[in-house]
């Protein structure tokens, strides 16, 4: 099937006005006639609820969750990028455009991220009006902080808090649209299936999960905006109930799932503690701005932290191995997530790991707060403080600075960071894979669009911080409202849609049969073990990095998991109740078949790329080698059961941009 | 550690519940809700059904944990929920009880969950401020003075897990409504429509079922979040103030 990225032609800086300027509308009279129904209620899903039920479209929203303040957005906590050029420090849309491009290691559509370069300034303040309460300087105007892989400071913040506030000024406009009767909005409801009529999307199967019962919807298009899939991992800082199923389903009927390898595997996060782990909490970026990154140099020393015989600060510093220092001068601890993830897998796969698992690197605020101590000593008038007096003034700063993580550290691990180095794991946090896109965010079903984290567009093999927040809004608030009416205004004369008619009877009858089955089995086996066991295979074979031999096995492994799932998985209760196991099953499911997709696209992209590293190709020093002769195009896949999933790609063209070798040495 | 659990069951809000008892083996480093995640596990090795509790996040931001451990909801660690909380915190051999929220306005779907929806309605009726997407103007147009912003950042952090109306002898929504009522008045965004949202909010509250403030504090105390109290001194002296000093009269439904 070719696939049409569909971007508008001229200039790079001038396609989205000029497309906005002549696209088809849709007249008020219709759209009140017109129903869409939104999947999803986090950054992008309310965002576009809230703003198609002002436009006057008639909007049926969906969550899982109780309510849709839940979703996962709102652990986001570094902050939100926007082109403001505040601070007068050379930013430009261009910049950021350039900037997302080179960092997501040119695997991105140039048109879509300019135009979320360009957005990105109306996304600011469409929140500052809806009252998000972002930091701000003693003159009132709005703060910014820098984030890695950038030399300008464009992040906008709440705290530590940022996705928490952005996700409530959301849900406060979807709030409002409820309240004016322009949004239905169905808590509790689960998604199981799209339903494809005459090749269109034209409603779902959703499961309340309160009483347990199949409903069907009807609607003109159906927006999904539900996130990513980093929990096919088992362990990530995903919340428990995020999942793959909804997007899933729609590869299923025929959507394709573009660049499903590329996962982003965030440097800091607090390493696992024992096998009752259940997920797996992130440290901000912000941490590597002060600490400094480290393992013993010598065995022994490893050994005797492992058998708790020495403690960090035994070590001297000549015993210490600061790699990220010693391999990136330049950048030091601030490499960009790929590069400070992969240095820190090596040290530990070569034995250095300081727990007593043997995957924990230290990440030491020591050497800060000594330098912190002396600048505050010296400022206060001290001239020969003691050193007691220099480590207290010097804590004071770090605990202004970061007292909440530190805080947030003590309370899961039980150790002061303050004392002893923190100790820290990489963890999978994002998911840059997902439903291919054209320019419209319309997937190649008709009528069927893909918002946020669960598409695929914008940031390539990797994304840099506070980017995410960016595009689900950028999605939500500013893109769909415009480029839904592409479709639309091709719909005003259909009539409402019969959700009684043969193919949502079908596909009403497939999911009640796919529930019948799981609950059928009665194995021996809980969702939860399959879970933690494709976790492993995906962690082992299709984690930081990757080879040809192991993806094959990890491939195989998975199709025997799902054999054995689908013969010996208990699933207690029945399906017309409240049954929070039945819901697992169902996506973990889903998940057992998108991990088998993630190694097929894996091995097929022979080279490495942002989050994608494959052992075979990296250069002498052993860095990441792309080859854009070969691999420059977006790897979009139909899924075919039972068979050989079918690749389809998009050729990235780059006419603005000059392809280049990452280089943070 | 070994653990014995006082657990309330309860099939359904048509049925009556009860309390449950279960041994469990924990580890210290676990938090809470991995205690009950093992729990669970060994419940469904011996193909029994296992306890039913809300959970998402597990890093304190979702608000979604609803349980009432040994007479505290969230339990004894201040200024934590249930997911952040550690096995650390008790002791080998002891008994824990837990509880799902209990307030008339929080009626209970299963076992620990509770459906929380009428938080949901009180914004509904008015917490936001009416823009529509693309009115706004530059988002550096209106300075705001760092103390303030900070002020409704502090009421903006509210989780909306309903700590608050579980702790409150009267179960009051009084510290969650204040709260909204105080994040949005604060601001000049949101200052524009404040008489309306202050009664519409209050009025929903009351449609709800939640009792009144009479001053106990408990609250602020067991809020994870640290929600001050004084938010709800602010939302009373505003209320009073929107419904006699000014035009706006929001009808009772």
């Amino acid at each position: 099937m070719p696939l049409k990225a569909n971007s508008p032609e001229g200039a790079l800086d001038n396609k989205w006005t000029k497309y906005r300027s002549t696209m088809n509308l849709v007249a008020p009279n219709n759209k009140r006639r017109i129903d869409i129904i939104v999947v999803g209620t986090g950054l992008a899903g309310a965002a576009a609820a809230a703003t198609l039920g002002e436009l006057g479209y008639k909007v049926k929203a969906f969550t899982f969750h109780d309510s849709p303040r839940r979703a996962h957005s709102i652990a986001a906590q570094g902050g939100i990028n926007a082109a403001k050029n505040y601070q007068n420090d050379g930013d430009s849309v261009f910049r950021l455009f350039y900037d997302t491009i080179k960092g997501g290691d040119y695997r991105s559509r140039e048109s879509n991220v300019h135009r979320l370069a360009e957005v990105s300034r109306n996304i600011i303040d469409q929140c500052v009006a809806q009252g998000v309460p972002f930091a701000r300087e003693y003159g009132g105007l709005l703060a910014n902080r820098s984030f890695g892989g950038v030399q300008v400071s464009r992040t906008f913040y709440a705290k530590g808090q940022t996705g928490q506030q952005l996700l409530l000024g959301a849900y406060q406009a979807l709030s409002r649209q409820i309240s004016l009767g322009n949004v239905e909005m169905y808590n509790r409801h689960e998604m199981l299936d799209v339903v494809i009529e005459d090749g269109k999307a034209r409603g779902i199967i959703a499961r309340n999960l309160l009483t347990g019962k199949l409903e069907r919807f009807g609607a003109h298009c159906v927006v999904l905006g539900t996130g990513g899939y980093g929990n096919v991992f088992y362990l990530s800082t995903n919340a428990m109930g995020s999942n793959v199923s909804a997007s899933w389903r729609a590869t299923k009927r025929g959507a394709l799932m573009a660049n499903p390898c590329y996962t982003q595997i965030h440097p800091t996060c607090i390493p696992v503690s024992g096998e009752y782990q259940s997920k797996l909490t992130l440290m901000s970026e912000s941490l590597r701005n002060d600490g400094r990154v480290w393992v013993p140099a010598h065995k022994e020393d490893v050994m005797a932290i492992r058998e708790k015989r020495m403690s960090a600060k035994d070590i001297p510093e000549d015993r210490r191995d600061y790699y990220l220092e010693r391999r990136y001068p330049a950048f030091g601890n601030l490499v960009p997530r790929d590069v400070a993830s992969r240095a820190a897998k090596v040290a530990c796969d070569e034995g250095f790991g300081v727990n007593k698992t043997g995957l924990a690197v230290f990440l030491d605020f020591a050497s800060a707060i000594q330098r912190y101590g002396k600048t505050e000593a010296h400022s206060n008038g001290l001239h020969n403080p003691d050193p007691k007096k220099i480590e207290e003034l010097g804590k004071k700063v770090i605990e202004a600075k970061y007292g909440n993580l530190f805080e947030m550290y003590e309370k899961i691990t039980g150790e002061n960071p303050y004392e002893v180095p923190m100790k820290i794991f990489p963890a999978v946090h994002y998911t840059m894979g997902g439903l291919w896109v054209d320019y419209n965010l319309e997937t190649n079903i008709p009528g069927l669009f893909a918002l946020g984290e669960c598409n695929f567009s914008d940031h390539g093999a990797n994304r840099l911080g506070a980017s995410a927040l960016m595009q689900g809004l950028a999605d939500g608030y500013f893109v769909i409202p415009y480029t839904i009416g592409q479709f639309l205004s091709k719909e005003i004369r259909t009539p409402k849609i019969d959700n009684n008619s043969p193919a949502f009877m079908e596909a009403e009858k497939d999911v009640e049969g796919r529930l019948q089955k799981l609950l059928s089995i009665n194995g021996s086996q809980s969702v939860e073990s399959f879970h933690r066991r494709l976790g492993l295979i995906m962690w082992e074979y299709c984690g930081m990095s990757r080879n040809a031999e192991g993806l094959q096995k990890g491939r195989k492994l998975i199709q025997e998991l799902q054999k054995e799932f689908w013969s010996d998985v208990f699933v207690p209760g029945n399906q017309d109740e409240f049954n929070p196991e039945l819901e697992k099953a169902t996506r973990v499911a889903d998940f057992l078949e998108l991990g088998e997709l993630m190694m097929v696209d894996a091995l097929d992209r022979n080279e490495s790329c942002g989050g994608h590293f494959r052992e075979e190709y990296q250069s002498e020093e052993g860095e990441a080698l792309r080859r854009d002769d070969e691999y420059a195009y977006v790897a979009a896949w139909e899924w075919v059961d039972g068979g050989d999933p079918v690749l389809h790609r998009e050729d990235l063209e780059f006419e603005n941009v000059e392809l280049k070798t990452r280089s943070y040495k | 550690m070994k653990l014995t659990l006082k657990i309330w069951k309860q099939a359904n809000n048509k049925t009556a519940g009860k309390f449950e008892t279960y041994s469990v083996e924990a580890d210290e480093h676990m938090s809470f809700l991995e205690m009950l995640d093992v729990l669970n596990q060994s419940l469904l090795e011996q193909k029994k059904e296992p306890v039913v509790f809300e959970h998402d996040c597990r890093e304190g931001i979702c608000g979604s944990c609803s349980m009432v451990i040994n007479g505290q909801p969230h339990g004894p660690q201040k200024g934590t929920t249930a997911c952040q909380l550690h096995m650390r915190s008790f002791k080998d051999g002891q008994t824990i009880t837990i509880e799902p929220w209990r307030a008339k306005a929080f009626p209970i779907i299963r076992d620990l969950v509770v459906d929380r929806s009428a938080f949901d309605r009180i914004i509904q009726a008015g917490g936001y401020i009416s823009v529509n997407t693309g009115q706004a103007q530059d988002g550096n147009a209106i300075p705001i003075e760092k103390g303030l912003a900070s002020e409704a950042m502090d009421a903006a952090t509210c989780i909306g897990c309903g700590a608050c109306v579980a702790a409150c002898p009267n179960a009051s929504a009084m510290l969650f409504t204040s709260a909204k009522v105080s994040h949005l008045g604060l601001l000049p965004q949101g200052e524009v429509e404040h008489s309306k949202r202050v009664q519409s909010m209050v009025t929903q509250m009351d449609t709800e079922g939640f009792g009144n403030c009479s001053n106990v504090g408990v609250c602020e105390a067991e809020c994870p979040k640290g929600i001050s109290l004084e938010n709800i001194a602010r939302m009373n002296r505003q209320y009073i103030g929107s419904v006699f000093g000014s035009q706006t009269k929001v009808e009772k439904a």
